[in-house]
């Protein structure tokens, strides 16, 4: 991204000093005092020598508070002991989409950030040769500070910035940027910057909002998704301790799909009150004639079974046919054939959905943990019949998003319920509502069938993906395939199919969606083959992947087999593959491509006569170029395998008559302390651009597991959570 | 007028419903919000504090039941507020959180273990800590930290 002049002089054509962001709120955003520079956007140096660095994204415990102003603060050759993050305020203009989701922060906003501490860094470098009255080229930079070496004279990038704002912008041309092999930070262990507000208990995350006179709300919606309150007990309600108001609440949609730009609220009844004790407790005394007739019908049980009936058809719908497959099934030594499937499945982040509202003076100010506050203020202007300018949204820390905080409908009820009061309200979720009210990961329906020939090469692959939809027309959100030219352009025959299940209930992106369940089937299958061919699984695996190249040059998001090949050699490489296992115990491989990312992944597994799975260790390497943060990616390839561990073990959503079945974590359990493996993690430092790491590493653990389990076991595992055939981690 | 000790300070929650659960006063009234709603029905742990030294979830205990009790939070886990409890200190030192938000019940959990078990066994530190989540699966360095933190105070 360009920086635009104007723009540029806009914030930087005063006097230096005292300069002001017009129209910016105070707090933790881009709001310049006495004492301070912007050098542009990203970057503001402080006379006292700290240097302030803007986070562009939002932070959901992925590390991009910590591993983008990393990237600025490098090229700016920032002393990153006294650089100081700040979240930046949403401004399309000068930070275009602000969002967090698909891994993309680290891949999207790389050119940009280098840019922007490289930008700085000139700047400064320029100011210097000014003030010294030196050549450039005789300066050099280290821990914010400009060296003159031929003089020993160096000077604070404190004491240039003034100076160094005034300065004109280069041309491209003029940018240096930084070879890796001179980085100081990127790659190294970098704490995360909110380290000691975490430990401290500092008020941090979006339900940590407190503001003066302000009331808290509850939300209750039908329990069958989409259903309306006909009528409640509102005046009982409204004459409980603590609370200020009661009202129903018309929402715009019934059964709100998946759109974080829109204006879908549910209906609901809204209690607000002095405490969140009060509301909740007030809430209890509700009582709520609901409207069945738009609400949902779904029984999941039902699904499962017409997926597992349309599996065992013809897709409906051909998406890709090459060669000839049907020949290619008939000429071969053996078919082999599976149905995959997994059940629903929810989010959960710890932090339950919440979000503060503030209408005022036909303006909204709201402090929303979400991972697409650009697309907030958008959904909130339509839904309010507000120009944008009068929507504001403070970007605040999400107690985890997986992808759950994409969609925006806890503030867009928060809006709602504003507009009714007189004073900011923050509307908290219970856990049973962020459960009951959930965009769920869709099942994964997928029926696998290849050929193999008489020396156990893979000839042939059909796949017929089945995935829920509510207009019968089109899969619903993150439920349909993948458009992934592995293992299309791998194998001479290929089909890829398609059916679709009704289902109404809501679905959406979970942390690598898609990839989540297809690589289950996936993995699992190709061991499936290996075995039928009696081979070993690598050398199979790597087989298939075969010649190393990229298969599409310069296209970050397709694989390069190279790559891939060499995550699983050095996985094998860590993890002993081949070595000799006691009875019952074995090793299970797994590999996948997403986010730009190749990741192998290895368990060691053992299970007993029960049925109880142990993993005692998982080996996982992965290519993400250069490293950023070594302590946050290895943080999230730890954190994704155990995240995909517990989707495993007995993550189960059930819906019956449109109603979740499950409640809270007793019925939705996450993995526990003493359940999780130790996990080894290498990355393969190539020289491609760097990828993001808060999503790639999940979608190959759920097939190193289940292989493992096969290999210890002989029995194939083919549906997720595997308490559902009576194992257990 | 309901009066309670908290971090070490008798604190005023007005005429607040006794029914109240100590983890709304504390984040509502008082504006503790260290502790953290994650359940609301003792499963998560998100909501740990001290109650008389023993790890409590605050979810489920009501104020009118705990007064006279000795009750600390993060908030006062430290012994001033310029310094570090050690194991806060072994947290930032492994880099443990992520999102953060089960991390100060995480840290209530290990200083009451530290407090009762000053070089707990792995083993001990599992059970002690399988009452609190982190969605995040922040599990290895909490490990570390506990240990680290149990070596350097011995
Ligand atoms: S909020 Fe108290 S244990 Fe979950
Ligand atoms: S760090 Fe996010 S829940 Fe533990």
């Amino acid at each position: 991204m360009d920086l635009d002049r104007r723009q540029f002089l806009l914030l930087t054509g005063f006097s230096g000093l005292a300069i002001g962001f017009p129209g910016l709120a105070s707090g933790t955003e881009a709001s310049i005092q006495v004492g301070q520079v912007a050098i542009n956007h990203y970057v503001q140096i402080k006379t006292d020598g700290t240097i302030v660095i803007f986070a562009p994204n939002p932070e959901v415990g992925q590390g991009v508070r910590t591993s983008l102003p990393m990237i600025v603060a490098e090229e700016l050759d920032a002393d990153w002991d006294r650089v100081i993050v700040k979240s930046a305020a949403i401004d399309r203009e000068k930070y275009g989409s602000q969002f967090a989701g698909g891994s993309t922060s680290v891949l999207r906003r790389w050119p940009e950030l280098r840019k922007m501490g490289a930008l700085a860094r000139h700047m400064l470098l320029s100011a210097a040769a000014e003030q010294l009255k030196v050549p450039v080229t005789e300066l050099t930079t280290a821990r914010s500070r400009v060296l003159h070496a031929a003089s020993g004279k160096t000077l604070s990038y404190a004491d240039l910035a003034e100076s160094a704002a005034r300065q004109p912008l280069p041309d491209d041309s003029a940018m240096v940027f930084k070879q890796p092999g001179d980085y100081t930070l990127l790659g190294r262990r970098v704490a995360n910057v909110d380290n000691r507000a975490i430990v401290t208990g500092a008020p941090l995350f979006g339900s940590d909002t407190r503001l003066p006179g302000m009331l808290y709300a509850t939300y209750v919606k039908c329990p069958a998704i989409g259903g309306r309150p006909r009528s409640a007990n509102l005046d009982e309600i409204k004459a409980l301790p603590g609370v200020v108001d009661a009202f129903i609440i018309e929402g715009t949609n019934d059964i709100p799909l998946y759109d974080s730009v829109s204006d879908y609220v549910s209906s609901g009844v809204a209690i607000v009150a002095r405490s969140n004790w009060q509301a909740l407790k007030a809430r209890q005394n509700l009582e709520v004639d609901w409207d069945l007739t738009t609400a949902s019908r779904d029984n999941s049980a039902d699904i499962r079974k017409q997926a597992a009936r349309l599996a065992g058809q013809v897709g409906a719908k051909t998406l890709v046919e090459q060669g000839d497959v049907e020949t290619a099934f008939a000429a071969s030594d053996q078919v082999v054939e599976s149905f995959y499937s997994t059940d629903f499945a929810t989010h959960a982040p710890l932090e339950p959905q919440n979000c503060t509202a503030h209408f005022k003076d036909g303006a909204i100010e709201v402090w929303a943990p979400t991972q697409t506050p650009t697309a907030t203020v958008a959904g909130l202007a339509k839904l309010l019949g507000l120009p944008g300018d009068k929507v504001t949204v403070h970007q605040i820390r999400g107690g985890g998003g997986f992808g759950r905080r994409l969609e925006n409908d806890y503030a867009r009820e928060s809006a709602l319920i504003a507009r009714e009061v007189s004073a900011p309200v923050m509307l908290q979720w219970t856990r049973e509502d962020d459960i009951a009210f959930d965009y769920f990961r869709p099942p994964g329906y997928n029926a696998l069938k290849a050929a193999l020939d008489d020396r156990g090469k893979l000839t042939a692959w059909q796949h017929h993906v089945i995935a829920v939809s509510d207009d019968g027309e089109n899969a619903n959100k993150s439920a349909g395939h993948r458009n992934s030219v592995f293992p299309r352009q791998r194998v001479e025959h290929f089909r890829l199919t398609s059916s679709l299940v009704p289902s109404q209930t809501p679905t959406g992106p979970m942390r690598a969606p898609v990839s989540n369940t297809y690589a289950f089937a996936e993995q699992s299958f190709i061991h499936e083959l290996a075995v039928a061919a009696k081979r070993d699984h690598l050398e199979f695996l790597v087989e298939m992947l075969g010649k190393p190249e990229w298969l599409k040059p310069g296209s970050p998001r397709v694989i390069h087999t190279g790559r891939a090949i060499n995550t699983i050699r050095q996985v094998a490489k860590n993890a002993g593959w081949g070595r000799n296992m006691p009875k019952g115990r074995a090793l299970g491989l797994s590999f996948f491509f997403s986010h730009a990312t190749p990741v192998a992944e290895i368990a060691e597994v053992s299970v007993d006569g029960d049925r109880k799975v142990t993993i005692h260790k998982v080996w996982v390497v992965a290519d993400c170029g250069p490293v950023i943060n070594l302590s946050g990616a290895e943080g999230q390839c730890q954190g994704s395998v155990i995240d995909g561990i517990s989707t495993l073990a007995r993550q189960s959503i059930s819906i019956k008559a449109g109603r979740v079945e499950q409640s809270n974590f007793h019925q939705y359990p996450l993995l526990r302390i003493d359940q999780h493996p130790e996990i080894d993690v290498q990355f393969l430092r190539s020289d491609f651009a760097p990828t993001g790491m808060g999503e790639p590493a999940l979608p190959p653990i759920a097939a190193a597991v289940c292989n493992a389990i096969y290999s210890a076991t002989g029995h194939r595992i083919r549906h997720m959570p595997i308490s559902s055939e009576g194992f257990s981690i | 007028m309901l009066t309670l000790k908290i971090n070490g300070e008798s604190r005023s929650l007005g005429d607040i419903d006794p029914d109240t659960p100590l983890l709304w006063a504390l984040r509502d009234t008082l504006g503790l919000v260290g502790t953290k709603y994650g359940c609301g029905i003792a499963q998560c742990g998100s909501c740990t504090v001290h109650v008389d030294g023993k790890p409590s979830r605050a979810c489920v205990m009501r104020v009118g039941q705990l007064q006279g009790r000795e009750i600390i939070t993060i908030e006062g886990l430290a012994r001033d507020s310029d310094t570090l409890h050690p194991l806060q200190q072994a947290w930032i030192d492994q880099d443990v959180a992520q999102c953060g938000y089960c991390q100060a019940g995480q840290i209530m959990s290990a200083a009451a273990l530290l407090n009762s078990k000053p070089d707990p066994t792995d083993q001990e530190i599992e059970t002690a800590m399988s009452g609190n989540l982190c969605r995040c699966g922040t599990y290895p360095r909490i490990v570390k930290a506990i240990k680290n933190a149990a070596a350097g105070g011995a």
